[in-house]
């Protein structure tokens, strides 16, 4: 065994000159400070105190480093209008009950699409994988005349009903069902007089774990950054993320709580990537098109 | 006919063959009912809607008017602005589109080799800025118009420029400089796919490789790797093209509506205008047809070239 390993890496190595390696490196630090310097920078500034914020020539990182921009920033929120703890409960509850709802009927779809051979389900699948091709703005109108028909304008259905019913919740989760779970598994759990709703419920759904993880991830990202919606018009039903949207436009006084609140949303989407980040991964090998 | 004869393809015609296999897995339907409902009216009928509305004059207040291709005639012979969007979305999809597919394969590609808990966080790293919301937002901070600005600073200090520049109200940065935020917020599904394709890789392909003659890393880049990893090229490629043509909205936050001179003005900004601002919706149906037909263009045509990686 120990011997093998040797031999394997002597190989490899015989494939890695010097200079690529460096040359490699160079490569990825110049690449990794462009997209890590701007996220630095935006903690740096929610440090600063007002004067470091507003100094000529200005500095990259902070002096004095100060929670006083995150202070500012509650209390902002606590003058508002309507309360930020309203906003809140809006993006959370959107978050939760979109991503719960998108969850469920999609890997429902899913498995009987991966699993099942039925007419009809090869076209389906393709319609939906078609519709990655496209990005949802270029229907916003379309939709909207939707909304309106179905009374739903001005209402949390707008943000959580449509998210229910992804394209790319559906199509990762096929794809894993299809090469992670064996038809045998399968089949003898129904040989066993299972119902085929158990032998997914039951079978199927505990093997697919890292599927619907990356599912719930997708989903509450995208449904935790929704800023204004053309669906929404009342102040009492907007989002979070539309509110710390208006701190901004405050002007010079507000710079320093602008970017505080950037640090707060960015953290969450950030946490929960840490948190699942090999689930992720794992979802992602077959998440290959075959054609 | 024999009553114990079993039943065989042949026995029956196509459709009822087809209606036996669907008695049969009945409840296959019911379990994709719901999410194909959804999908179907929230992704499928506004796409077939758009279509037929972009052949009428629909305002949302009037009944509409069939007037056939006269949107279609207006859009590209009497818009210029149109014409200035479409030539945006282009330049702007050609630069994005393929350089941030490229620099996904390449950093995955680079980090490959890492000790996975280097790997993990070097994921992070780049991954970072395309989930994380508004924060392209600091781009604005950077490139900010007054002397407070980092760059304006910088430039200033050391005597590069005399006066601040203008950077997102110049006609001349605006579109530069929103391609530089879009390259750096690129690295998404695309990115996260191509590290979990590489890994899946059995590595005595790369032994058996260097055994029958390839010399460096490149030869096994071109000749092992990417033809292994040909199913994620492709999601990935659907996944960068989608958002290289989507990507108007952070333009709007850090150039404003309409951005100046129109330099960055894209089709998506075209059809906010006349769909979410005029209420011209036939008008704006036509442009959402021709984008949506750009992009599915655009993505046959990728896969036909990505299909031929590695022969």
């Amino acid at each position: 065994m120990s011997k093998k390993l040797r031999t394997r890496k002597h190989k490899v190595v015989l494939n890695r000159s010097a200079g690529g390696d460096a040359g490699i490196s160079v490569m990825l630090i110049i690449l990794g400070a462009f997209m890590f310097l701007p996220m630095i920078y935006v903690i740096m500034q929610s440090l600063k105190p007002l004067d470091e914020l507003w100094m000529f020539p200005p500095r990259f990182f902070v002096r004095r480093p100060t929670f006083k921009n995150y202070r500012d920033l509650f209390m902002l929120m606590n003058t508002s209008w309507v309360p930020f703890s309203r906003y809140i409960f809006n993006t959370v509850f959107t978050s939760i009950t979109g991503t719960v709802g998108n969850l469920f009927f999609s890997s429902l779809a899913a498995y009987a699409m991966a699993k099942i051979k039925f007419p009809g389900g090869k076209t389906m699948f393709k319609t939906v994988r078609t519709s990655l091709m496209f990005h949802s703005t270029v229907t916003a109108v379309t939709s909207f005349i939707i909304m309106s028909a179905l009374n739903w304008i001005d209402t949390y259905w707008a943000i959580i009903v449509p998210a229910w019913a992804t394209s790319l919740g559906l199509y990762l989760m096929k794809q894993f069902m299809e090469t992670n779970v064996s038809d045998a598994v399968l089949e003898s759990s129904r040989l066993d007089g299972a119902s085929e709703l158990r032998t997914f419920w039951v079978i199927a759904m505990p093997m697919v774990k890292p599927a619907w993880l990356t599912l719930i991830i997708y989903s509450f990202q995208d449904l935790w950054n929704k800023g204004a919606s053309i669906y929404i018009h009342s102040e009492q039903l907007k989002s979070f993320n539309y509110a710390i949207g208006q701190i901004m436009a405050g002007g010079i006084k507000r710079a320093g709580a602008h970017a505080a609140s950037l640090v707060i949303m960015m953290l969450v989407p950030i946490l929960v990537f840490v948190i699942s980040q090999s689930n992720i991964i794992e979802t992602m090998g077959s998440s290959g098109m075959k054609d | 006919m024999s009553t114990k004869k079993a039943v065989i393809r042949s026995d029956m015609t196509r459709a009822q063959w087809t209606w036996k296999e669907m008695k049969k897995n009945w409840v296959a339907y019911v379990m994709v009912f719901p999410y194909m409902f959804l999908f179907t009216l929230f992704t499928v009928v506004p796409v077939l809607l758009s279509i037929v509305i972009s052949f009428t004059d629909f305002n949302l207040l009037e009944l509409p008017n069939f007037v056939f291709l006269d949107n279609y005639i207006r859009l590209f012979l009497d818009d210029d602005i149109f014409i200035i969007a479409c030539k945006n979305t282009l330049i702007f999809a050609v630069i994005v589109g393929p350089t941030s597919y490229l620099m996904s394969l390449l950093v995955a590609w680079f980090i490959n080799e890492l000790p996975p808990k280097i790997r993990a966080v070097v994921t992070l790293i780049f991954y970072a800025p395309s989930i994380s919301g508004q924060v392209y937002l600091i781009w604005g901070t950077l490139f900010s118009g007054d002397s407070y600005g980092w760059v304006n600073g910088i430039l200033l200090d050391f005597g590069i420029i005399s006066t601040e520049i203008q950077w997102f109200q110049d006609a001349d940065y605006v579109m530069p400089l929103c391609i530089v935020v879009a390259l750096w917020t690129s690295l998404g599904t695309s990115f996260l796919s191509f590290i979990a394709g590489l890994q899946g890789i059995d590595r005595s392909m790369y032994e058996a490789g260097a055994v029958d003659g390839i010399r460096n890393r490149w030869q096994e880049l071109w000749y092992i790797t990417l033809p292994s990893m040909k199913p994620q090229l492709m999601f990935g490629a659907v996944m960068a093209i989608t958002s290289a043509f989507g990507f108007g909205g952070v333009v709007t936050a850090l150039c404003g509506f309409p951005s100046v001179d129109y330099a960055a003005h894209t089709i998506m900004h075209h059809l906010d205008d006349y769909g979410g601002q005029r209420f011209e919706v036939g008008y704006s149906s036509a442009i959402a047809v021709v984008l949506f037909a750009v992009m599915i263009g655009a993505n046959m045509l990728v896969k036909k070239v990505i299909s031929k990686v590695g022969q």
